[in-house]
């Protein structure tokens, strides 16, 4: 080593001395001679200003982001979308299933005919097939609905301004203001909305983003909300009005899980996460024509195969699982009876019921099948027929598990708040690198839906 | 229809060249790094040159993380990587330094900043800062539809003489003028085109300071392309900078050192989330 003059922390110290001379302006100064020498250069380069478009952007604006109109406003988009989706939804659903579940009774007879044992049969197409076969069809209609007009609203520049709709309300919440932003991000994915929150510089306020980002629906609990306020919500109305009831149930569930992301970032902040909210810039980007192919391949690819993809992964298993918990016996009932029993007053209290605790249970790896999967336990545990419309699985659920508006409520609130999927926790663990807070992630939105199903479900007996 | 580029695309000799090469990443001739303001079609620009399908969004913020490519083009193959977008490479928030340590330490071979024609100044700030740190630089004017339509001619041989480097206009959704940026990024990294980067003198009693600075820090990390930007960071009091300088990280950075910036994107995940 040879002895040199100059070593890092002799120019660090002489650093230090400069900047104590030249005060704590020395990076605005700096910033400032940047901005001044850009606008030099772009006055060279830019001839002239302002046309009709910009100020059409600017108008639009003025009302889409007004104090006034601008929360009614997307509102009135939001419902708009489910109410398409809920009205196209239903026939393709219908249809799909009928197709899938005689495949499934034809295959059972051809492997009937080939002399295949009872237990093949049932655990390759009553089990892994029958889950794939709800899963496709209770999920693919309405989210090749709600998808691509989803997209087209973030391709036109919307999402900005829900951010800028709502910001103030993450500031009175002592949150970061872009927080909207991220939660915006994990009403398409929650394991997105995680990532997000990067661009969220405090790491105080960046935790906040994170541990209520799973309050948002995510694109696979949607199905679960959308088909519940059909049959339940939906069925309460007369005919003409039930698309427009439901389609108000789910932004009903929306809008909680955004008033519950506003109260618990806000305890948040005045309790393990204290601090001030910090300013931001939020840049309005122009409207721009959303271009067709691109939005059917990032909500038809990307998104829609992307999500039916990973339920069908969880599905099959899922679907096996249930079979054999169904077909396997001990002492007198099947060990699908016996979870059951043992936690149906558990489900009971919240207001769900032992089939809905255990298809929970078992959908753990991915939210978005545990419709499917409660179906399956249902008819898992004595039904032969395949219910194969809206209708049909109503009836299932009313009149043979003896349902009711408590139990699809009480599921909708359930879905919305529980504990974020696997990968959603994975994304939190990788994000903050931190065993603590995942495990705050993961545990404290369980918390608060066994809290609020426990209300919810006593206060509605008490007054029924 | 006009052609806002002012380019025959069609009849470009490079518009048959370029190859894209989706996420075959290996052996790859040369490196080049994206940067540019979010929302000025900076993952337009990456999906049109490796035929991926980046998600594309017009909102601010939407690319956190670095998303990588590749593209042939006259015989070479060219590793692309998709910054996050920011408006500044001062400040302390992880996508921002996620593009600024990739600029710093991922040693680019050239530097494509994506700017929004119709929004130049701002813009500028990011370019003119990225241009402090590295001197192969080609400047991205994209969304020259837009401004024409707001009614504005941006003169981009004026912003080249300018800035001291190339600009090119060009349209990413329809893929205007990207050939003509593919052959001048091909150009820039083989020395055929020479960057002059115009760098701003700091205000008078700051340049005294940066004087004083950039030898000493020349000695410690000879052959540092960017000593002075090290300077001036270090005036400012830029926590990275000094953990840089203290480790010794300044040393390798005149070596080309692709591998490890991927350990330092790493680094910095894992500081930044405490």
């Amino acid at each position: 080593m040879s002895a040199s003059a100059t070593t890092p922390q002799s120019v660090l110290d002489r650093a230090d001395g400069l900047r104590r001379q030249l005060g704590a302006t020395v990076r605005d100064d700096m910033v400032a001679a940047l901005y001044e020498q850009s606008s030099i250069i772009v006055d060279r380069a830019v001839k002239g200003r302002g046309s009709q478009n910009w100020d059409l952007d600017q108008r639009i604006d003025r009302v889409v982001t007004s104090q006034i109109f601008g929360l009614p406003i997307m509102l009135l988009i939001l419902s708009c979308i489910f109410y398409l989706t809920i009205l196209g939804a239903n026939v393709p659903s219908a249809m799909l299933a009928s197709l899938l579940f005689s495949f499934e009774d034809l295959a059972a007879g051809w492997f009937d005919a080939l002399g295949a044992p009872w237990w093949l049969t049932g655990f390759i197409w009553h089990g892994v097939y029958r889950g794939l076969a709800w899963v496709i069809s209770v999920m693919l209609p309405p989210m090749a609905i709600f998808f691509p007009v989803f997209t087209i609203l973030e391709d036109l520049g919307y999402l900005p301004r829900v951010a800028f709709n709502m910001d103030w309300l993450f500031r009175k919440a002592g949150a970061h203001g872009k927080q909207a932003l991220t939660m915006a991000m994990g009403f398409g994915c929650n394991a997105a909305g995680v990532i997000a929150t990067r661009v969220i510089d405090s790491p105080r306020e960046r935790l906040i983003a994170i541990l209520t980002n799973n309050f948002v629906p995510c694109n696979g609990r949607y199905p679960t909300l959308i088909m519940l306020a059909v049959i339940f919500v939906g069925a309460a109305f007369p005919p003409a009005f039930a698309a427009v009831a439901a389609a108000g149930a789910v932004v009903g569930v929306v809008l909680l899980g955004v008033i519950m992301t506003l109260i618990v970032s806000w305890v948040l902040s005045k309790t393990v996460l204290q601090g001030e909210a910090s300013a931001f810039t939020l840049e309005l980007p122009p409207y721009r024509r959303p271009s067709i192919l691109r939005i059917l391949y990032t909500s038809l690819i990307d998104r829609t195969l992307f999500v039916l993809w990973r339920a069908i992964l969880t599905a099959a298993p899922a679907g096996a699982v249930i079979w054999i918990l169904a077909n396997v016996t001990w002492g007198d009932a099947s060990l699908a009876q016996h979870s059951v029993d043992f936690l149906e007053p558990f489900g009971w209290a919240l207001g769900l019921d032992g089939v809905i605790i255990l298809a929970y249970i078992i959908a753990i790896p991915a939210n978005e099948i545990v419709v499917p999967t409660m179906m399956m336990a249902y008819l898992g545990v004595g039904m032969m027929t395949e219910p194969t419309s809206y209708d049909d699985i109503r009836r299932i659920l009313v009149d043979e598990h003896g349902w009711t508006l408590l139990t699809a409520v009480s599921l909708m609130l359930f879905s919305l708040l529980h504990n974020p999927c696997a990968t959603t926790i994975l994304t939190i663990w990788k994000e903050t690198r931190s065993a603590r807070w995942t495990t705050i992630g993961a545990l404290l939105p369980l918390a608060i839906a066994f809290v609020v199903c426990f209300v919810v479900a006593a206060v509605w007996r008490l007054v029924a | 229809m006009s052609n806002p580029t002012g380019h025959d695309c069609e009849a470009c000799p490079a518009h048959a060249q370029l190859a894209q090469m989706g996420v075959s990443l290996a052996n790859t001739d040369y490196l080049i790094a994206l940067a540019g303001n979010p929302n000025t079609g900076k993952s337009s620009v990456f999906n049109a040159l490796t035929g991926l399908n980046q998600h594309v969004g017009n909102w601010t913020g939407k690319t956190v993380t670095r998303a990588e490519g590749a593209y042939g083009f006259g015989g070479k193959r060219y590793k692309l990587v998709d910054l996050p977008g920011t408006y500044s490479l001062l400040s302390a928030s992880q996508d921002e330094e996620v593009a600024r340590n990739f600029l710093l330490f991922g040693q680019p071979d050239c530097t494509i900043v994506v700017v929004d024609a119709t929004a130049l100044e701002r813009n500028l700030n990011l370019a003119m800062q990225v241009l402090e740190i590295t001197d192969k630089v080609v400047i991205c004017v994209n969304l020259m539809d837009e401004a024409k339509r707001k009614g504005l001619t941006v003169d981009v041989r004026s912003l080249s003489r300018d800035l001291g480097v190339p600009a090119v206009p060009t349209v990413a959704r329809t893929k205007e003028g990207l050939p003509h940026l593919v052959q001048t990024v091909a150009d820039v990294v083989s020395g055929a085109i020479v960057t002059q980067p115009f760098r701003p003198a700091p205000p008078d009693k700051v340049r005294v300071a940066v004087e004083e600075l950039v030898p000493m820090i020349e000695e410690l990390a000879p052959g540092l392309p960017n000593a002075r930007w090290v300077a001036m960071r270090l005036l400012d009091g830029d926590h990275r900078v000094r953990q840089a300088l203290i480790a010794g990280e300044l040393n390798g950075m005149q070596a080309s050192q692709s591998a490890s910036a991927e350990g330092h994107s790493r680094l910095v995940a894992l500081q930044g989330s405490q």
